[in-house]
């Protein structure tokens, strides 16, 4: 048993927790309100190949393991939780299904780019009908001679409207259910794709979700990924290693917000005291160092048995359960203890636990972790 | 061409504690860090070996087994190669043994160009060592370089002073200690950070590798010691605050100056 990290592991968290003060936190107050997607950060990132750590070399990425890239993602939300999603989404939800299901041409063609951030890439499952009950897809995808038709409308698909690629789940058989839906690479150029509204949201703003509208969007036939009727199975598994990403976004977002209080509790004095000689503070701030390290291991088990090729669906759930939950928790009292202070745009508080928020909702609600944790133990 | 950069492990002094009673750095816990002015030469090293054709970089440091960190790291930002010169017979040097150890290391290596060094390292704050390991190996050198350019088998550098700037151009093989106006150091790759753990990517050698004089290493060798340090007691001088409309205060600063013989 060994609880620490790899030396390539530590360099990367120094890297990265040294890239994240210098490009990300800077502007993350700033793009939080205007909205505005961080292109050049994105591009920064690739140039250091930070988009596609956990992808093999000869597939364009930095031949990493899932821990490093979990690391990765938790720097980054330490700063930005919108940073950290687009890391996120395009790592887990666009380059891993290419990688695991695509054939070798379709990884030259579109892993290649996207991991080495060249492209940056989409999964767009959720429909207005079909959040939760994913099962429930009304897209549609017809074979017509070498090409697919699509048909239908996806809802707030993250990197939307700013990505190159597309992972796109559609019926190819609806008299099959689960068994009739498949995946495809749809490229944004594709005729017949646009992208419709782009959501106003409470946190992670300056992360792009929008709505995608196939509308006889024709998609090349040697575009389906994996074979007809593996879309469910390509959706469930790909969104197994997403919650590792989201998960690592919310356990960053914590220990974010946690520093940031640490070195706040120092400083500002009541009573002729510093708060952080406040007994009754200072338990709440052991609490939330114990949430957050608790957290912090359920994340890099999940990552480490993926790396391994052990079983890890049921571990993301746990890790994405818990962190998510403990973002939530600990922005809430860290901002309490920032008082007034914590509720202004002066102080990062307001933001983190915005961003907070989202990570208990998307890739699964706390309620679908509940569900696939609680499957896996009454089985 | 050859470049060689000499690099320093040191702990990270925004961190760091003194220790109020022996007067020395409290380690324990202190992330070690590539000394900031050595980035700054590495990065240039870098740039060289991109804009130019067959240019090799070499980092090279001495230190303890744990300086391989600093190495690697700097391989991962691009460095071809990497020596760690770690041997007991070192320890204790102070700045005329240690530029003389890497002095004869970079003799060893042989065939360079130009060595580029970090200003001061943050621990020691000498600034002594490049410019001594330029006269071990009677070479040229321009210190505090905050702009370089290379032409031919020359180098032109502007070499910062206090207010203002010489500009300088020197002939090759030559040695420059870099400050941090000189550029901004690069991230290191995350697939550099793979690269860079590969197997022996960091070659150690001893004093006898290199083939060095015994008697000019370690504590031996060093015509300095350190005795003692401490942190010097706060200046308890009592201040004048002087009264009156702000011409009035002006007057009496100028008389005061005066009577000093200040002005």
């Amino acid at each position: 048993m060994d609880f620490n990290l790899t030396k390539e592991q530590q360099m990367i968290r120094r890297i990265m927790r040294d890239f994240t003060e210098k490009e990300v936190k800077p502007i993350a107050a700033d793009i939080d309100k205007t909205e505005e997607f961080p292109r050049k950060t994105v591009e920064k990132m690739s140039s250091h190949d930070m988009m596609g750590i956990s992808i093999p070399i000869e597939y364009g990425g930095a031949g990493g393991d899932e821990v490093a890239y979990a690391i990765a993602v938790e720097e980054i939300s330490r700063a930005c939780g919108a940073t950290g999603v687009i890391l996120s989404a395009h790592t887990s939800l666009a380059c891993w299904p290419i990688w695991k299901y695509g054939t070798e041409e379709q990884k030259q063609r579109y892993l290649v780019p996207l991991a080495k951030g060249t492209y940056l890439g989409a999964y767009g499952l959720t429909e207005p009908g079909a959040g939760t009950d994913a099962a429930g897809q009304q897209t549609t995808a017809v074979l017509n001679g070498d090409k697919y038709i699509l048909n239908g409308t996806k809802i707030f698909i993250t990197n939307g409207g700013q990505s190159d690629i597309y992972i796109i789940f559609a019926m190819t058989d609806r008299s099959k259910g689960t068994r009739g839906i498949s995946a495809f690479i749809v490229e944004k150029d594709s005729p017949g794709f646009s992208i419709g509204k782009i959501e106003e949201k409470m946190g992670i703003r300056a992360s792009s979700t929008a709505e995608l509208i196939f509308q006889d969007c024709i998609v090349p036939r040697e575009n389906l990924l994996g074979k007809e009727g593996e879309g469910f199975k390509i959706a469930m598994t790909t969104l197994d290693g997403g919650r590792i990403g989201i998960a690592a976004q919310a356990l960053g977002i914590a220990s974010g917000a946690l520093d940031e209080t640490i070195k706040y509790v120092k400083e500002r004095e009541q009573f002729g005291r510093p708060l952080s000689k406040f007994q009754g503070l200072q338990w709440i701030i052991a609490d939330m160092a114990t949430e957050i390290e608790a957290a912090r291991l359920l994340v890099y088990k999940a990552a480490y048995n993926k790396t391994n090729n052990l079983p890890y669906g049921k571990e993301a759930a746990m890790a994405k359960l818990f962190a998510s939950q403990c973002a939530m928790d600990v922005t809430t009292k860290c901002l309490q203890l920032f008082g007034g202070y914590g509720y202004t745009k002066d102080y990062p508080m307001e933001r983190m636990m915005r961003d907070a928020k989202i990570t208990e909702i998307y890739e699964g609600t706390s309620q679908v972790q509940q569900m696939v944790i609680s499957a896996a133990v009454l089985k | 061409m050859n470049i060689i950069v000499c690099l320093k492990q040191v702990p990270d002094t925004n961190e760091v504690r003194i220790d109020p009673v022996r007067g020395t750095l409290i380690r324990d816990g202190v992330p070690s860090i590539i000394n900031p002015d050595d980035k700054n030469a590495l990065e240039e090293a870098l740039k060289i070996k991109e804009e130019n054709e067959d240019i090799k970089v070499t980092v090279l440091s001495m230190g303890p087994p744990q300086a391989d960190m600093a190495l690697r790291e700097a391989l991962a930002m691009g460095a071809d190669e990497a020596i760690l010169l770690s041997d007991r017979a070192f320890s204790g040097s102070d700045t005329w043994a240690t530029s003389k150890a890497l002095a004869t290391a970079i003799d060893h290596i042989g065939n360079y160009s130009i060595i580029l060094c970090g200003r001061q390292a943050i621990d020691g704050d000498t600034a002594q060592v490049g410019p001594q390991i330029a006269e071990h190996l009677g070479i040229p050198q321009i210190t505090y370089v905050e702009e370089l350019e290379i032409i031919g088998d020359k180098v032109v550098a502007k070499r910062a002073i206090e207010d203002g700037y010489y500009v300088i151009e020197g002939k090759m093989p030559i040695l420059l200690t870099a400050i941090k106006e000189l550029n901004e150091p690069r991230y290191p790759s995350i697939r550099g950070v793979y690269k860079a753990h590969e197997g022996n990517r960091v070659k150690n050698w001893s004093a006898q590798d290199i083939k060095a004089d015994l008697s000019n290493l370690g504590l031996k060798g060093s015509p300095t010691q350190v005795n003692k340090s401490f942190t010097p007691p706060g200046r308890s001088g009592e201040g004048e605050i002087l009264s009156g409309s702000p011409k009035e205060k002006a007057g009496q600063l100028v008389l005061k100056l005066k009577g000093k013989y200040l002005i």
